[in-house]
């Protein structure tokens, strides 16, 4: 894993609010190499999809970039605006969501939204763009895709239609996927399917994915490495089988074992004590210290240790836990 | 001299009042609190009208024709007199006249307001209560009736009922006529409120349990019905309020309202109209200003009424 | 789809029959027919064969079914106060509503949607904001003082445009038109303005707010993150979705709008069918208010269908049969 496609340096974004600034993302660092997968995973509220948004440049304000860089292919991304950010979103960056329903827009058939998508970024005739279409339908496993290309959104089912969104966000061959929860509105029979849907199409063609989620069975499933974010902060980073067999971080560690996956057999899953703090409430020192069974006095005024310097933001990693 | 000391009960009632959201979000807003006063004033002077007019515009003996056309602020040329706002061809004071006309426009307003209300919830509780026919016959009028401006509902409502009324008693029933037509026609939201509410109490297990010990569950139902739609109704009410006024006036204008005899801000108007050309501007122009302020005013503290209270109701 | 028009037509047919039935007792029950028709000098024999030619002697449903049978033939009677076929009156006025409504609401839906559009996309510009709050007047203001304040302006102080008429008419076939001279277009502005004014507003907010909940949406966002140019997802994406509810309320507008005509027509004296409604209201011309209460809802009722059926071309979410088989 060489080429690195996206990368993150100390992203922090903020919010002005009437009682003071809030801070959903928190000096989040982070890079995702070409045909790798990043499982980003946390509680709602902990910040992962607004740094999806900030990658994109897609946050609602007033909420902004407030340090921080973001860098895409070797250039610098985050201070891009208007026709330049444009020009990379759909081009360079795909984006997948939540909700297969909504995200089409209701009264435009499939093969419009993809075509105009293709025609906006790629320099192919109508013509070239319609028989793509087709040809992306297929790939993303619609049947009859060269029947199906005039039909509307409402014709198709949740699963599918989250296909057809998979097959926009692709069509005009992004380096990047921030996928946001794609599976989460999805009967869980068809859950599987889309994402090794996902695995399968980026390992294809090389693209990178942040996998946005807060399912710990979608990371173990899909996912090379994971990101685990808590309050706004990435609390540990490291490569799958290591964080879900012998998680580092409290926080991680609780998150595990709240998890079916992670404590088959146990008779009772664990219960981490008390709730993420609310943003404008976010505690000095470690953000998860009071939670924490193993804070000491150094967690509750110094904020974690830098990521990049190791797997954890936890300044005292539990190391023999496995042996629990 | 010292305060009254009020009784522990008042108090609490003022106390509660003044800690609600509803009054918090009231001093929040100066343009809630600027029409608040704005209609105060205006229905305060249209009540005490008799009192604070400098002359009786309708008492013939106070009359004299011969100041006629007195513009505002200049005293007239042949007996010296000076009106605040002028007069109109007969000599009449224009403020005194805006008084008793806001009076006429303010009571029918407010009385076919009040029966819209009374009827809307009339049928509207029976319609949902009853259901079957009864709901489908109220509903499916108030459909057709709504697919009508109302203004132009309460036109055929006063002709109409112009016609059941014998011709020499046409102008003493005019106001009545007005109240009835524009009332008929703007009670159907009242209905589909109460309506709506209706139903979902009906539903509940209250209401069942008032069949089971044998009481009729109507009463009690009325009990929880009622200050449920009471934000809402309100709301309607002051919207209603804006609208009816502003039709009483156009009514009034086309001829089809109040008469000369009785007029209203909308008959001054009419009869200001009429002048235009030849220059008397203020027999319309202060008039005109005064219903646009008062409609105004009412629609602006009906909009944050139903901003404050009920920000899902459209 | 059919099947869902026929039965828009069948409810239509429904609402027909209960305001002709409105009609009717209107005409049979306000005043006495009879008193009105034969005046001071009158036999017992002449109100009887009156009674009979008028079929007041039969039933109520039989007289009420030969009412619309009539009132489908056009025929209304006589009107009391000009003693001539209603239905000739009203032909003679139409074409001044027709041409004055048609006039007033293309200027309300373009203004309207075009205001709309731009105070939502630029929704905290200094601009939008100032029509937004322009409109607020806007709608607190009785029609009838704009076409006061607007005639006061132009044609009192300016004297750049009539107070009142049509001007001249070119006669086409049985239609007048004021639409081929310059006084009869010179003529009309104040009017179509006075008349549209309000329904634009309406329309202005109405876009204003459902386009600012469909940029809400999802799909607009996805839109977004696909690149698409504001363009397209503006007036491609955004716009099409904020038409499907407008459209009902733009239906409904053209309804007000002939019916609102009647205080414009009043206060430019157009003559139309409105001028001709309020007069028969202040006389009790109980026939042509009955007449003009059927030629309304026959629009209102047509335009309804017509919006109805405009759905489909818009909205695919009703084609359901369209995609067959499941």
């Amino acid at each position: 894993m060489s080429d690195t496609v996206l990368s993150i340096r100390e992203l922090s974004v903020e919010i002005p609010t009437h009682t003071g600034i809030v801070k959903p993302v928190d000096g989040v660092s982070y890079d995702i190499c070409a045909g790798e997968i990043l499982g980003i995973v946390g509680e709602s509220g902990a910040g992962k999809s607004m740094a999806g948004n900030a990658v994109i440049g897609l946050l609602s304000p007033p909420a902004h970039i407030a340090a921080g860089e973001i860098w895409l292919n070797g250039s610098r991304i985050d201070a891009l605006e208007g026709e330049d950010m444009r020009r990379l979103r759909g081009k360079q960056i795909g984006m997948v969501f939540q909700d297969p329903l909504t995200s089409l827009n209701p009264l435009l058939s499939i093969g419009d939204q993809l075509t105009e998508t293709m025609l906006t970024h790629l320099d192919i005739s109508r013509g070239e763009a319609d028989r793509r279409a087709i040809a992306a339908l297929e790939e993303v496993g619609i049947p009859g895709a060269a029947e199906r290309i005039d039909s509307y959104p409402h014709e198709f089912s949740g699963g599918m239609r989250q296909r057809v969104v998979i097959a926009l966000a692709l069509c005009a061959e992004p380096s990047l996927i921030i996928a946001d929860e794609p599976t989460t509105a999805l009967d869980v029979s068809v859950q599987a399917q889309i994402i090794a849907l996902l695995k399968r199409l980026c390992r294809d063609r090389g693209t990178a994915v942040m996998l946005i989620t807060h399912d710990m069975g979608v990371i173990a499933e899909a996912a090379d490495r994971v990101g685990v974010m808590y309050a706004g902060r990435l609390v540990e980073l490291g490569a799958v089988r290591d964080v879900l067999t012998a998680p580092q971080h409290p926080y991680t560690h609780g998150l595990m074992a709240s998890t079916p996956l992670a404590s088959q057999g146990k008779a009772r899953l664990h219960q981490i004590e008390g709730a993420m703090p609310r943003l404008n409430k976010v505690p000095e020192g470690c953000p998860f210290h009071p939670r924490c069974a193993y804070a000491r006095d150094k967690c509750r005024v110094a904020p974690g240790p830098k990521i990049a310097d190791g797997r954890t933001a936890c300044w005292f990693p539990l190391v023999a836990e496995k042996a629990s | 001299m010292t305060d009254m000391p009020l009784k522990p009960a008042q108090q609490s009632r003022l106390r509660i009042f003044l800690d609600s959201d509803i009054f918090y979000m009231f001093k929040k807003s100066p343009v809630a609190i600027l029409s608040t006063i704005v209609v105060a004033i205006l229905v305060l002077s249209a009540v005490f009208a008799p009192l604070i007019a400098p002359t009786n515009p309708f008492d013939p003996a106070s009359l004299n024709l011969m100041n006629g056309f007195t513009g505002p602020m200049t005293p007239n040329a042949f007996t010296g007199d000076s009106f605040l706002l002028g007069t109109d061809d007969q000599g009449r004071d224009v403020f005194s006249t805006i008084l008793y006309g806001m009076r006429v426009s303010l009571f029918v307003g407010v009385a076919a307001v009040l029966f819209a209300m009374v009827l809307g919830i009339t049928l509207g509780l029976i319609s949902g209560y009853v259901g079957g026919w009864t709901e489908t016959i109220i509903m499916r009028t108030a459909d057709v009736q709504l697919t009508f401006p109302s203004i132009l509902v309460a036109m055929l409502i006063f002709g109409v009922a112009k016609g059941f009324t014998p011709v020499e008693y046409r102008d003493q029933m005019a106001i009545w006529v007005l109240i009835l037509a524009i009332g008929l026609s703007d009670w159907v939201q009242f209905a589909r409120v109460v309506r709506g509410a209706t139903l979902v109490e009906k539903r509940k297990e209250y209401v069942e349990a008032a069949r089971l010990i044998g009481r009729t569950p109507f009463a009690i139902m009325l009990r929880h019905i009622l200050p449920n739609v009471l934000s809402p109704v309100l709301v309607i009410a002051t919207i209603s309020l804006a609208l009816a006024i502003i039709a009483e006036a156009t009514l009034s204008f086309l001829g089809v309202g109040a008469p000369a005899t009785q007029p209203s801000l909308g008959t001054l108007i009419r009869i200001g109209q009429g002048f235009l050309f030849s220059g008397e501007w203020w027999i319309l122009l202060f008039p005109a200003v005064t219903l646009l302020v008062l409609a105004l005013s009412v629609n602006l503290l009906g909009d944050w009424l139903r901003d404050a209270l009920n920000p899902r109701l459209r | 789809m059919l099947a869902y028009i026929i039965r828009r037509i069948v409810q239509s047919a429904l609402v027909l029959l209960v305001v002709g039935l409105t009609a009717f007792s209107m005409f049979r029950f306000v005043g006495d027919p009879i008193d009105n028709m034969l005046g001071q000098e009158r036999t017992a024999a002449d109100i009887e064969r009156l009674r009979e030619q008028l079929g007041l002697d039969q039933s109520f449903p039989v007289q009420y079914f030969k009412f619309l049978q009539e009132a489908a033939q056009g025929n209304f009677g006589m009107s009391y106060r000009q003693g001539r076929p209603v239905a000739e009156i009203l032909m003679e006025r139409a074409p001044a509503t027709l041409e004055l409504a048609a006039v007033s609401g293309a200027l309300a839906i373009i203004f309207g949607i075009a205001f709309g559009v731009f105070t939502a996309i630029r929704r905290n510009g200094f601009l939008a904001n100032f029509i937004m709050s322009a409109s607020l007047v806007g709608v607190s203001l009785p029609t009838f003082l704009i076409g006061i304040l607007l005639i006061y302006i132009f044609s009192v102080e300016l004297g750049w445009l009539p107070s009142f008429g049509r001007g001249d008419t070119v006669q086409i076939g049985g239609w007048s038109t004021g639409l081929l001279t310059a006084t009869g277009l010179k003529a009309l502005i104040l009017p179509s303005i006075t008349l549209g004014l309000y329904q634009m507003t309406l329309i202005m907010r109405l876009v204003r707010s459902e386009m600012l909940e469909v940029l809400r949406q999802d799909y607009i966002r996805f839109a977004r993150a696909r690149g698409l140019h504001d363009r397209a997802i503006n007036f491609r994406h955004a716009l099409k979705n904020t038409m499907v509810p407008v459209i009902t309320v733009i239906g409904l507008q053209l309804g007000a709008i002939i019916a609102f005509a009647i205080i414009t027509e009043t206060v430019f004296q157009w003559p139309g069918v409105g001028l001709l409604f309020i007069n028969a209201v202040q006389f009790v011309d109980i026939p042509v208010m009955a007449a003009y209460l059927m030629l309304i809802s026959v629009m209102f009722v047509g335009i309804n269908l017509i919006v109805d059926i405009l759905y489909f071309f818009i909205d695919p979410r009703l084609r359901v049969d369209r995609a067959g088989g499941h």
